[in-house]
């Protein structure tokens, strides 16, 4: 760990101010911070500030969606704010999530006292950050990309899309990816390099390894989607053909270029919050996890298969059979790896002593809503199904469970596990479970009812609907659900602000947990670890803890 | 008249529909068993081994092999299973067709609506699509501008309409009826009233409305209609529409033949009425925004005689 020592850094050699910016240097010590705590914790107030500007633009859209016939909204400016709330939640509020966790509890995680490239890993959230307010300037500059997320050719042409938005949408991604492409490359050789003496990689902790493999999948993925982002803004800025068909460029290649980014994507947003379960349910269930081997095996498996499911977005394109049923069985086969690991957690906590706090209740209403999500992936990758199914409301329903019930279940259940961890201070568990409750019925009343919405013969992304049959209840229904949603989502926000200065004081170890960051001050000191506790096993705090039924003395045990 | 049919991927008229209804069943019979299987496991385990304040820490198992195989085996064998059946499926609802049959229909997709042409009869129609039970159809898919999508949910399999590309669909409708679909890819500002109506008729029906399409526009001598048509025919209504059997022959906007013998209009956004028309005469872009229609600024007793027109178009 010898260099990190020495390189300079701003900030005093005191404790850290938790998570406000209110300390002795003030603003600028944040803006001229290379410590992998503060930028981690930047990055998951950029993500606050993001879900909250996504979650507005999403009522919006739902309240236009709770009656037929509706003239609350014009078209443009519904197309402006579905398209941007799945760019901003995908790109701003996920990602940013995900890299702030791994930003700053990673090198704590191995006993490293930062990251491999401090300065790169502050590059890397700017970039994200600007790459973010680029996309939100569209809005001052004639308007928001209108196009979608997945912004398809040939309708995010010049021709089609003449305002600037698809234009900032290149941009700001771009930008953005060159952050999430620097960042994994920093999380990589952090986590090969700078591990602790005695921390091989079978005795890496869960979420370490996920963040691993998740970043491979990003330097693999991204490419992909910066060389469709740079071609584009080439057919839009200097009239060149890659995506317009009436020039003898393909609509189907931006698909194509897109999804083999777009479907790694997914596990990309999943990979490292299957590392946050696999920390929080062994600590709350007091067991190891149950299956190491299976749970980072299938994390691999699954990273690997990424790359070969890409098409089961284009079912409908007409590929033909042949073609379709290659990837219907690659899309089948990526589920087993995804499906097992809710074995492995269930698995987990059978035989444990649960401890119900909000970061496990969380985690267990995962176990169920991930499995919606899961099982209605899997109806996509039975191609018939599909060809009924796909861009209609149930996909909307589909991934939203994956994205929330999944992604975002687990991030909140990791802020409810960190944040005594980041800012000293318990984060109030009782105000915590009202959230619990309200975000889970509210999420369930929204999207339970949009599969049958898809079924009924719904498509997705349309400004209003004829007031066919059971539409206008299923609508309303959502649509109050999102409204829910969004109270809760504001008392979590209040949450964290209000606990960061008065919550109760945690103490360093307040989960009685097992791994590296808990052995160090909460909030950690800005040198993280003078010593690091002998790493022997995957739960060394707790091998410390009780070194009479360390993990690493049963080590020759066979497992039953 | 027929009754419309309630959209639904379970109220299904065609053998397609049908078979893909089959397997979607099939799946959620399994996806249900496998999901019950998760909640009551969590149910039971969270029950069971909630932890007392005063518990020691348990036993620190940490994998069990049997099980963990059982784990990746009984999934890998369930996807196995809905994989054969899948080809099964997919060869009997879309099948290669043979080169050189041509296609019975072809219909191709506008920003917003949806263009019909049916080759055997060189019969050019707009939005409203009717279609013989009975037969199976060739449905040939185009586009004209980005990509939109065939969707009937009654009919089967959805179809992406890709611009540089042909796609292809076969179609067996089982009951005469009215069966709603909707364009299901993203395409512009109006994509949301993108809608189908497919008219579904038996053999000699459908026949007598091919005759009754073939035929050109019986238009009746009143003052007011010889208005419109010449109006229709100078303004620039023709150099975007055309009406069979006079000079209007625009291929940008739909066909306008026999319009008024349509039950809707603006792709499904309004019924076909004479209040409707001159509203929509009067500022497309209010109506209907996005639509490519421009706004003409008519003086009332034109938009008065050109909606008289076009009303007669039956």
């Amino acid at each position: 760990m010898s260099g990190i020592d020495h390189i300079h850094v701003p900030e005093p050699d005191t404790p850290l101010p938790g998570l406000s910016v209110n300390n002795d240097q003030g603003l600028i010590q944040w803006l001229s911070s290379v410590d992998h705590k503060q930028i981690g914790i930047m990055y998951l107030w950029l993500s606050v500030l993001f879900i909250l500007i996504g979650g507005i633009e999403i009522l919006l859209v739902r309240l236009q969606l709770a009656v037929p016939n509706n003239h609350f909204l014009k078209p443009e400016a519904f197309d402006q704010l579905f398209t941007m709330h799945g760019t901003t939640m995908i790109f701003f509020v996920l990602t940013p999530a995900i890299f702030g966790f791994a930003t700053y509890f990673v090198p704590l995680m191995i006993g490293a006292n930062d990251m491999a490239f401090p300065r790169l890993n502050a590059f890397s959230f700017w970039c994200t950050m600007f790459g973010g307010f680029l996309l939100y300037f569209s809005f001052l500059a004639g308007g928001a990309p209108d196009t979608g997320w997945f912004n398809y050719a040939p309708l995010n042409q010049y021709n089609y899309s003449s305002s600037k938005g698809v234009d900032y949408y290149c941009s700001g991604l771009l930008l953005a990816g060159i952050g999430t492409v620097t960042a994994s490359v920093n999380f990589i050789v952090t986590i090969l390099r700078r591990r602790i003496a005695g921390m091989e990689l079978r005795k890496l902790p869960l979420f370490v390894w996920m963040i691993l493999i998740n970043s491979f999948l990003v330097l693999a993925a991204f490419p992909s989607l910066n060389a469709a982002l740079a071609m584009l803004l080439l057919d839009r800025q200097m009239h060149a053909h890659f995506f317009g068909p009436a020039a003898g460029g393909s609509a189907l290649l931006w698909q194509h270029l897109f999804w083999l980014f777009g479907h790694p994507e997914v596990y990309i947003l999943i990979l490292p919050v299957f590392g946050i379960f696999s920390e929080v349910f062994p600590v709350f269930s007091r067991k190891p996890i149950f299956g190491y081997g299976i749970v980072v095996g299938s994390g691999i498996a699954i990273a690997l298969l990424a790359f070969g499911v890409w098409i089961h977005h284009m079912f409908a394109t007409g590929l033909g059979n042949t073609v379709n049923n290659f990837f219907a069985a690659s899309s089948l086969l990526i589920g087993v790896p995804t499906g097992v690991k809710i074995f492995n957690w269930l698995a987990t906590m059978h035989g444990g002593k649960i401890r119900f706090s909000v970061a496990m209740m969380f985690a267990v209403a995962f176990l169920v809503e991930f499995t919606i999500g899961g099982l209605s992936g899997i109806s996509f990758a039975i191609v018939p199904i599909d060809w009924q199914l796909t861009d209609t409301y149930y996909v909307v329903a589909h991934l939203h469970y994956v994205f929330i019930g999944g992604s975002l279940f687990g991030l909140i259940s990791g802020t409810f596990y960190w944040f005594p961890k980041m800012s000293g201070r318990m984060l109030d568990e009782k105000s915590g479970k009202w959230f619990f409750w309200l975000f889970v019925i509210g999420f369930n009343l929204t999207f339970l009812v949009q599969h049958a919405l898809g079924a009924m013969g719904m498509p997705r992304r349309v400004y209003t609907y004829p007031d066919l049959p059971g539409w206008g209840t299923l609508n309303l229904i959502s649509s109050l659900g999102g409204l829910l949603m969004g109270i809760s989502v504001c008392l979590f926000v209040y949450l964290l602000f209000t606990s960061r200065k008065s919550g109760k004081i945690a103490g360093d170890d307040p989960w009685d947990a097992n791994t590296l960051e808990w052995t160090t001050a909460s909030p950690p000191h800005l040198k993280n670890f003078k010593h690091v506790i002998p790493v022997k096993s995957a739960r060394p705090f707790r091998d410390f803890k009780r070194p009479d039924d360390a993990d690493w003395k049963r080590e020759g045990e066979k497992d039953e | 008249m027929w009754s419309i049919e309630r959209p639904s991927i379970f109220n299904t008229a065609s053998p397609q529909a049908e078979k893909i209804g089959a397997i979607g069943n099939g799946f959620l019979i399994a996806a249900t068993a496998m999901f019950l299987l998760v909640v009551i496991l969590t149910i039971y385990i969270c029950r069971r081994f909630r932890a007392k304040p005063t518990d020691a820490e348990p036993q620190q198992t940490r994998g069990n092999r049997k099980l963990e195989i059982t784990m990746v085996g009984v999934p890998l064998l369930m996807v196995t299973f809905f994989f054969f059946w899948s080809v099964k499926t997919m060869s009997m609802v879309l099948p290669p067709h043979p080169d050189g049959r041509t296609p019975d229909i072809i219909i191709t997709g506008h920003q917003y609506w949806w263009q019909v042409y049916y080759p055997a009869n060189k019969i050019e129609a707009a939005n409203e699509i009717h279609l013989p039970v009975g037969r199976t159809l060739l449905v040939k898919l185009k586009s004209a501008d980005v990509i939109h999508d065939w969707w009937v949910p009654a009919l089967g399999a959805k179809m992406d309409m890709i611009p540089g590309l042909n796609n292809y669909l076969w179609i067996t409708i089982t009951r005469p009826g009215i069966y709603l679909g909707s364009c299901s890819e993203y395409c512009g500002e109006q994509h949301a009233w993108m809608r189908i109506r497919v008219i579904a008729e038996q053999p000699p029906q459908y026949q007598r409305w091919l005759a009754s399409q073939a035929a050109i526009d019986k238009v009746p001598r009143d003052t007011l209609v010889a208005q419109g048509i010449s109006l229709f025919m100078h303004a620039s209504c023709s150099s975007c529409h055309s009406i069979r059997g006079t000079t209007a022959s625009g291929t940008v906007g739909p066909d306008l033949t026999h319009f008024a013998g349509r039950q809707t209009m603006l792709t499904g956004m309004l019924k076909v009425s004479k209040k409707n028309v001159y509203q929509w005469l009067s500022d497309p872009q209010k109506i209907k925004p996005g639509a490519r229609m421009p706004k003409f600024n008519f003086a009332p007793d034109s938009l008065r005689a050109l909606t008289a027109y076009i009303m007669t178009l039956k």
